[in-house]
């Protein structure tokens, strides 16, 4: 396809420059000159302004359009339509024999001067407009997968919080309270019901305030507590000024299992989650840490499955990948997101 | 009937200890929130069977099993897990999904009344869980120990188990070679001989021998043998 639209765009200019050699041909024999002379002026006019076309539009692929551009266009324009033209008119002296074609050559020369300047200004213009359309549809072209990995990482996020393993496990634990404690049993289902309708409702794209996403964590923690028992602490502090700091919804509930899974399932005994959030150069910094055994990890944990796919909402939303940091220490992991706020967003 | 239910959730044991009160015949000796705690509690009461959940910290519920020489009948109770769902069907072991009921429970209860049966080996050996590509759990003594494949050297096989090579000296697992060749990651681990499965990371040298035969040098000076079918593969892996 591609090699097919430059054999044809090949073809389209050849044919405008053999017209354009034709029809100056036949304007210079209806003004009485020389045959000769007449053909080989029009064919070597022709074949320098291919060239002095060629190399306008290379310029202006590298100058985007602007004023200070503008300038400098003009200016290499005028500068190598007088290369042109001079060349031509020396070109032609030298070839020339016919008086008559040599007496108007002087006649002619601020003619082909504004006629090629003309000409070469068109052909900068045109090769504007042709990389603004090209750029325009890559442009399209890439908000359009921007749009569709954007939807597949909300589906993918979705897929998270409603885990089925976390849900079966639930309704598990829920089962056996009803038999021994119908209370708490009923206390959950309606944590669970708050929790799943609150992943439901909210859209992806959504900014929520820092205390609507740390009461719909504290659902999601409830539950969790309830079926690990005394083995989860986890402990959350926001400072005062945070609460009303913006976040994308639903970003940390994946990011706090990723944690739950990764000290629960790696450590033996008591295992302390703590969700930290303050305000660092008018940005919402949220850490979360989680013990791990450095001895067995596998190098390739903590590159889960949740990370991944907060780090590319992340990068979605704000247009930036640095926004989301993992850190090992010791035998701490700890997991940092920078939200920038206010005008700072993209949108 | 002694009985052990191992699981990390304790509302899971829960409902099974609640389930369990209409056997008058069985006996709850023990209940534990992981592997570790399960392996020592079934050498010291000899259950006649277990409960055990898959997911569990540190080693999963079939790991657990590999540390145990003459397992006891299993129940598995799980939530969702798409491997044990396929080895289970595959073996028609009995298993439970969470939640399950009481009558889904008596049901896998009067199949257990009725066989004893042991858990077959090749059951465990078929089970690829996603962390048997990246670890091996091993015995050393009484300790249980979580060996990340990368401080593998190699794998030797060493009639009804294996060594397995580390810096630390070896360990013996009671699998097969093919076991590993299977699970372990094809890219790092590569059988050179009929009785070698090799860490990619430890060869320094492949060295000729007499004849057509070769053998490679690890990092730490130890020589293993190559079969020729073991140096095709491996100059296929290398990409020479």
């Amino acid at each position: 396809m591609a090699a097919k639209q430059k054999f044809l765009i090949g073809v389209a200019l050849g044919g405008w420059w053999l017209l354009w050699a034709s029809v100056q041909f036949f304007v210079m024999l209806n003004y009485g000159l020389a045959m000769r002379e007449s053909a080989i002026d029009s064919i070597a006019t022709a074949i320098v302004l291919a060239l002095a076309g060629y190399v306008m539009v290379t310029m202006v692929k590298y100058y985007r359009l602007s004023p200070k551009n503008i300038l400098y266009v003009i200016g290499a324009s005028l500068a190598l339509a007088a290369l042109c033209g001079g060349t031509l008119h020396e070109l032609m002296k030298h070839l020339a024999d016919d008086e008559n074609y040599l007496k108007s050559l002087n006649i002619i020369l601020p003619l082909r001067l504004v006629l090629i300047w003309l000409t070469v200004l068109t052909g900068a213009l045109q090769g504007w407009l042709w990389f603004h359309v090209k750029e325009q549809r890559q442009q399209e072209l890439h908000t359009k997968e921007a749009e569709q990995l954007l939807r597949e990482a909300e589906l993918a996020s979705l897929r998270q919080q409603l885990q089925p393993h976390f849900l079966f496990n639930s309704l598990n634990s829920i089962s056996s309270l009803t038999m021994v404690q119908p209370e708490l049993a009923r206390k959950m289902i309606e944590q669970l019901s708050d929790f799943l309708r609150g992943t439901v409702k909210k859209d992806g794209n959504q900014l929520v305030t820092l205390q609507d996403e740390l009461h719909h964590l504290g659902l999601y923690l409830d539950i969790e507590k309830v079926r690990f028992g005394h083995r989860l602490i986890t402990l959350i502090n926001a400072e005062a000024n945070t609460g009303l700091m913006k976040l994308p919804s639903l970003l940390l509930q994946p990011l706090v299992e990723n944690a739950i899974k990764f000290g629960l399932y790696d450590t033996i005994g008591e295992v302390t989650i703590r969700i930290e959030a303050k305000s660092d150069n008018g940005m919402l910094l949220i850490q979360i840490t989680n013990p791990f055994d450095p001895a067995t990890a596998s190098p390739k944990s903590g590159t889960g499955f949740g990370l991944q796919s907060v780090r590319r909402r992340l990068a979605l939303l704000f247009y930036r990948h640095d926004l989301l940091s993992i850190n090992k220490n010791e035998n701490i992991f700890t997991t940092t997101i920078k939200i920038p706020q206010g005008e700072d967003r993209t949108p | 009937m002694k009985v052990i239910i191992i699981d990390d959730e304790p509302l899971a044991r829960g409902i099974v200890k609640e389930y369990l009160k209409s056997y008058s015949q069985v006996q709850i000796m023990a209940e534990c929130g992981d592997g570790f705690d399960g392996v020592k509690a079934i050498a010291q009461h000899q259950p006649d069977l277990i409960f055990l959940d898959i997911q569990m910290p540190k080693i999963n519920g079939f790991e657990m099993l590999e540390l145990i020489d003459n397992p006891p009948t299993v129940i598995f109770t799980t939530a969702f897990d798409e491997y044990a769902m396929k080895a289970f069907e595959a073996h028609a072991i009995d298993y439970l999904l969470k939640p399950f009921g009481k009558e889904r429970f008596d049901k896998a209860m009067s199949k257990r009344l009725w066989q004893k049966n042991d858990i077959p080996s090749a059951l465990i050996d078929d089970v690829s869980s996603p962390e048997s590509s990246n670890r091996v759990v091993v015995k050393k003594g009484q300790n249980i120990v979580v060996l990340p494949v990368q401080r593998i050297f190699y794998i030797e096989a060493f009639d009804d188990y294996v060594k397995i090579h580390t810096a630390e000296g070896f360990y013996l697992k009671k699998k097969t070679m093919s076991y590993f060749e299977k699970t372990l990651d094809p890219s790092q681990f590569v059988r050179v001989h009929r009785s070698f499965l090799l860490n990619l990371q430890e060869l320094t040298r492949i060295e000729p021998m007499e004849k057509d035969n070769h053998v490679v040098l690890l990092k730490n000076g130890m020589r293993i043998p190559l079969s020729q079918s073991g140096y095709a593969k491996l100059k296929g892996v290398l990409g020479i």
